[in-house]
């Protein structure tokens, strides 16, 4: 199984493939990621055998090169994801995605008294130095675990 | 945004804060003071809330500014669906300062960052009420002498009463040692023990509201257990007569102790504890009008020189 990975990320020409995304996170990174709509070449695999993870998805797009900030946004899901960049067949980077400070207009906050439910504005959510694993609405103070945030 | 608005307690350095209650102690002793001569004030209470109102707005008077607002929703454009941006945006052309209330959380934060007009953050749902906690501490600075190093046994509702935690947060600088005192449905949330952990802050946590704790005690800081915070009501009846305090579980008790209390009370402080000279909660809420001062004039960036100053 770990062979056809390999060759299927080596049929890339140019594009990005994101690895070591927990199996459960795979769709949530896709939508983060915006490639329900893309009209270039994608494949997404799932439930595919890992040692590190047990099971793990795949995704990979041609033609496309996300900006750091957008792949880091799925740090938030999927902080073992591996993102590759491929160049005429090769890999020219390969990098583990970064969980930013801030976190802007991607979770929604399940507190039902927050403003960012009542206003027309974007959600934002800082990661908190107390408590690894949990970020914190920056307006009513609601905390969750990263790994249960709803995705707007 | 207006870097003098103020949403959270831990908006504030220790500096800050410590200027603040100095400041406090100034408006204590001359309470009247036109520094505010010529300036309008804001208070949108998008949730009625008398006390606080009351409080901020004889803080405008004496200061001699005058003040414009609602006191209740329902009388202002939000009944007809205008958004809290805009209504903030609006009401920002016409004053100096912003002093709201709202029931929805975090809209405090929100409106400094739509407007340049200082914000006072007077309470937002269950979130952050700052000029509570001021006051609360400069309370205790005034009955202790000190902020430093004092026990404070925290009673009742831990897990929503907001006035709590801004409380533990703001003593992180001050060296406390803390006992809370709940059932387990009321329990000091994890994220909270985390925090005095983290700071290093010893805590203990009790369900019992023991005389050996009141006898170590140098502040008691009562809340009110509420019946709809309980999903069972058997569980509340149970409880609810637990964390009462009665004069007699006061007689062994430090002659420094003193009783706070945000008030409203219902019947976990009883009555016959205001006459011993311990129950400090009456006066606490008038130290409210004193901080608010404090506040009202550093969030319009005015130092104490200058306040002292418009006083000569």
């Amino acid at each position: 199984m770990s062979n056809k990975t390999e060759l299927a990320v080596a049929a890339l020409r140019n594009g990005t493939v994101i690895d070591h995304i927990p199996s459960d996170a795979l769709f949530k990174c896709v939508k983060i990621l915006g490639l329900a709509d893309t009209t270039h070449r994608l494949t997404i695999g799932n439930n595919l055998n890992s040692e590190r993870l047990g099971k793990k998805g795949i995704i990979k797009v041609a033609d496309i090169f996300f900006p750091e900030a957008t792949l880091n946004r799925i740090a938030l899901i999927a902080p073992t994801a591996v993102v590759n960049t491929i160049r005429d067949y090769e890999v020219v980077e390969k990098r583990a995605v970064q969980l930013p400070h801030a976190i802007r207009g991607i979770v929604k906050c399940d507190n039902p008294k927050c403003v960012t439910n009542h206003e027309p504005m974007a959600t934002l959510f800082e990661t908190t130095g107390d408590t690894p694993g949990f970020i914190r609405c920056h307006y009513c103070n609601h905390t969750v675990a990263n790994n249960k945030a709803t995705i707007l | 945004m207006n870097p003098n608005s103020l949403v959270s307690i831990d908006d504030l350095s220790k500096e800050q804060i410590l200027q603040l209650l100095e400041n406090a102690r100034y408006f204590e002793e001359h309470p009247n003071h036109r520094i505010l001569e010529g300036k309008v004030v804001a208070t949108l209470f998008f949730e009625p809330s008398t006390r606080t109102r009351l409080s901020f707005e004889t803080a405008v008077n004496r200061l001699g500014g005058r003040v414009i607002g609602f006191s209740d929703a329902s009388t202002s454009s939000t009944s007809k669906g205008e958004t809290l941006k805009d209504t903030i945006k609006m009401v920002s052309n016409y004053v100096d300062l912003i002093i709201m209330r709202h029931f929805i959380e975090g809209a405090a934060r929100y409106a400094t960052e739509v407007t340049e007009t200082p914000v006072i953050n007077a309470g937002d749902g269950a979130n952050q009420h700052p000029s509570q906690t001021m006051l609360d501490l400069y309370s205790i600075l005034k009955t202790q002498g000190t902020l430093s190093n004092l026990t404070i046994t925290m009673v009742g509702d831990l897990k929503y009463g907001r006035t709590v935690h801004s409380l533990l947060m703001a003593m992180k600088y001050f060296n406390p040692t803390f006992r809370f005192v709940a059932c387990d449905e009321l329990r000091m949330p994890r994220e909270y023990i985390e925090f005095c952990r983290k700071q290093g802050i010893p805590f203990e946590e009790h369900t019992d509201f023991s005389r050996e704790v009141i006898d170590s005690s140098d502040i008691i800081y009562m809340t009110r257990v509420q019946r709809e915070r309980f999903s069972d009501i058997m569980e509340y009846e149970r409880v609810k007569d637990l964390y009462t305090l009665h004069n007699s579980m006061l007689d062994t008790s430090r002659p420094n102790l003193r009783i706070l209390h945000p008030l409203p009370r219902v019947n976990e402080i009883a009555i016959d504890v205001d006459d011993n000279p311990k129950a400090y909660y009456f006066e606490q809420a008038r130290n409210g009008l004193f901080t608010r001062q404090a506040l009202i004039c550093n969030a319009l960036g005015l130092t104490l020189p200058q306040i002292i100053e418009s006083g000569n």
